[in-house]
């Protein structure tokens, strides 16, 4: 069994750091929600990495994070 | 030397006061040889203070990092109000507890110990001082062991916020992103264990692994300190065998014949009902009831009381000893208390509180830098479950007699205001 390449990724935060501005959720719909407080629920499955639009939005909310909180982990999806 | 299966273990020897080190020589033998990693792989022992995690991978782990200034931690901070295990233990057998930190010290290459107890428990730092003391004058391994004293808070004694107050005097528990992760004070990797852990690992390198395996299980070896209190006639610390069944160490406590139901693990563990009472302790039987053995704690509600209630008194508790650093934590927490008072107290918002708390509690877990907020809906879930009729009762508005009483079975100190926690 080899390492497997990875070929997903996953939207972490720094529960920490973040402060509930919100700005992901605006910036990566599909990947982020808000829960009642104000602060993000992350999508826990792995997006494919070859989804462009969904990694275009990532990006978006990992840059646009006023906490910089969020980051991008790639991951093997092993399928 | 104590017998293959004798009980007290850890507690051998204890006479109300601590030990000196010439009696605690006399009663457990000379110092053994370090124990090999091997050794305690073979012994199977797992961390006492609440996770249970296997102690040989913990010491691997930090053995296999580089640099050679390294930190044993010995965690005796006690954080769980229901908990009495380390100031027992330490009040007992100190040196037995600072034996088993000098080996894992020499397991993982370590030079210095922290013995950490909360400053609010001054005689234990009475004794640890007195211990580390008398062992100064002939410490053989030239270990420098040092006792320090972050404040008393529930999340002060989770490892990585220990550690940060170590390192930057900030009892708050850090980020975490990939575990297992290695703590740092400054840049030393740093091992922690709990102090009745260690205490297993002085009578390990003693008597050796098949010895501590004489009692328990193959999955769960050796004793275990148990804090009964609650519905009890002798509220104390147990030392029991590993799958003891959980009524007959509710019966040497004195604790009601015919409870209503158990809460197992601590203000973070799960209510088990009476029904389960003939489960062994340990956690492999324990794990398809939701529950295991935890911090230790084991506390009794009678028939007269109220799940529901205590349960809200707990909650109420736990949110107000948050760090406040995570939002789910932050706002969660008193959101589930106040949902659980709504479902106490008050007849007529009851229904719609009732339907919030699963939500809530699936909205709030796993969304924390550490496990404080799981361990809250661990206990608001089991709360829900095994007192389900009760539950329902309140839901439809039909308070309980004992929420109209102040007596309590959980001891669950006044709230502090926010202004006034200590972290530092």
């Amino acid at each position: 069994m080899g390492v497997k390449r990875a070929d997903g990724f996953v939207l972490l935060v720094n529960p920490i750091a973040c402060d509930g501005y919100g700005h992901c959720a605006e910036l990566a719909p599909d990947l982020v929600r808000l829960d009642e407080w104000g602060y993000p629920v992350l999508r826990r499955e792995p997006v494919a990495l070859a989804d462009l639009a969904a990694r275009d939005s990532a990006r978006y909310a990992v840059r646009g994070c006023p906490r910089q909180a969020l980051r991008i982990e790639r991951v093997a999806t092993g399928r | 030397m104590i017998a293959d299966d004798a009980l007290p273990r850890v507690l051998h020897g204890a006479s109300g006061r601590p030990l000196t080190l010439v009696q605690h020589g006399e009663a457990f033998g000379p110092f053994g040889p370090t124990p090999s990693l091997d050794e305690l792989e073979a012994s199977g022992l797992t961390g006492h203070g609440g996770a249970g995690f296997p102690t040989w991978r913990k010491a691997k782990l930090i053995r296999d990092q580089r640099g050679h200034a390294k930190f044993v931690v010995v965690n005796a901070m006690e954080g769980e109000p229901a908990a009495h295990k380390d100031r027992t233990l330490l009040g007992a057998n100190p040196h037995l507890v600072l034996d088993g930190a000098e080996y894992l010290a020499d397991v993982v290459g370590a030079s210095r110990i922290a013995v950490c107890v909360s400053r609010d428990n001054p005689a234990t730092i009475n004794h640890l001082q007195r211990a580390i003391h008398e062992r100064g004058r002939r410490n053989r391994r030239r270990t420098i062991i040092e006792l320090h004293t972050p404040p008393w808070r529930y999340v002060a004694g989770e490892e990585s916020a220990l550690v940060h107050w170590l390192d930057d005097n900030e009892s708050l528990p850090q980020y975490r992103p990939l575990r297992p992760h290695v703590l740092r004070i400054g840049n030393a990797p740093t091992l922690v264990d709990n102090a009745e852990t260690c205490a297993h690992v002085g009578l390990i390198a003693r008597y050796g692994a098949s010895w501590f395996r004489r009692l328990g299980t193959e999955s769960s070896p050796g004793s275990a300190l148990v804090s009964i209190s609650g519905a009890v006639s002798r509220p104390c610390v147990l030392e029991v065998a590993f799958a003891t069944p959980l009524r007959t160490i509710l019966a040497r406590a004195g604790a009601d014949p015919d409870p209503r139901a158990v809460l197992l693990g601590g203000y973070g563990g799960t209510w088990l009902d009476a029904k389960h009472l003939d489960t062994p302790y340990e956690n492999e039987a324990l794990a398809p009831l939701g529950a295991s053995v935890g911090a230790g704690v084991i506390i009794v509600l009678p028939k007269s009381g109220c799940g529901v209630v205590e349960t809200q008194r707990i909650t109420r508790w736990m949110a107000n000893e948050s760090a406040r650093q995570c939002g789910p934590c932050a706002f969660g927490l008193p959101a589930l208390a106040e949902d659980l008072a709504r479902l106490a107290y008050d007849a007529r918002d009851a229904t719609a509180a009732y339907a919030r708390l699963l939500d809530r509690c699936d909205a709030i877990e796993g969304r924390g830098a550490c496990r404080h907020p799981d361990g809250v809906v661990r206990l608001v879930r089991s709360a829900l479950e095994t007192f389900a009729d009760h539950v329902h009762d309140h839901a439809r508005g039909l308070r309980c007699a004992a929420s109209h009483s102040a007596r309590h079975v959980t001891a669950v100190p006044s709230l502090e205001r926010e202004t006034e926690l200590v972290w530092e």
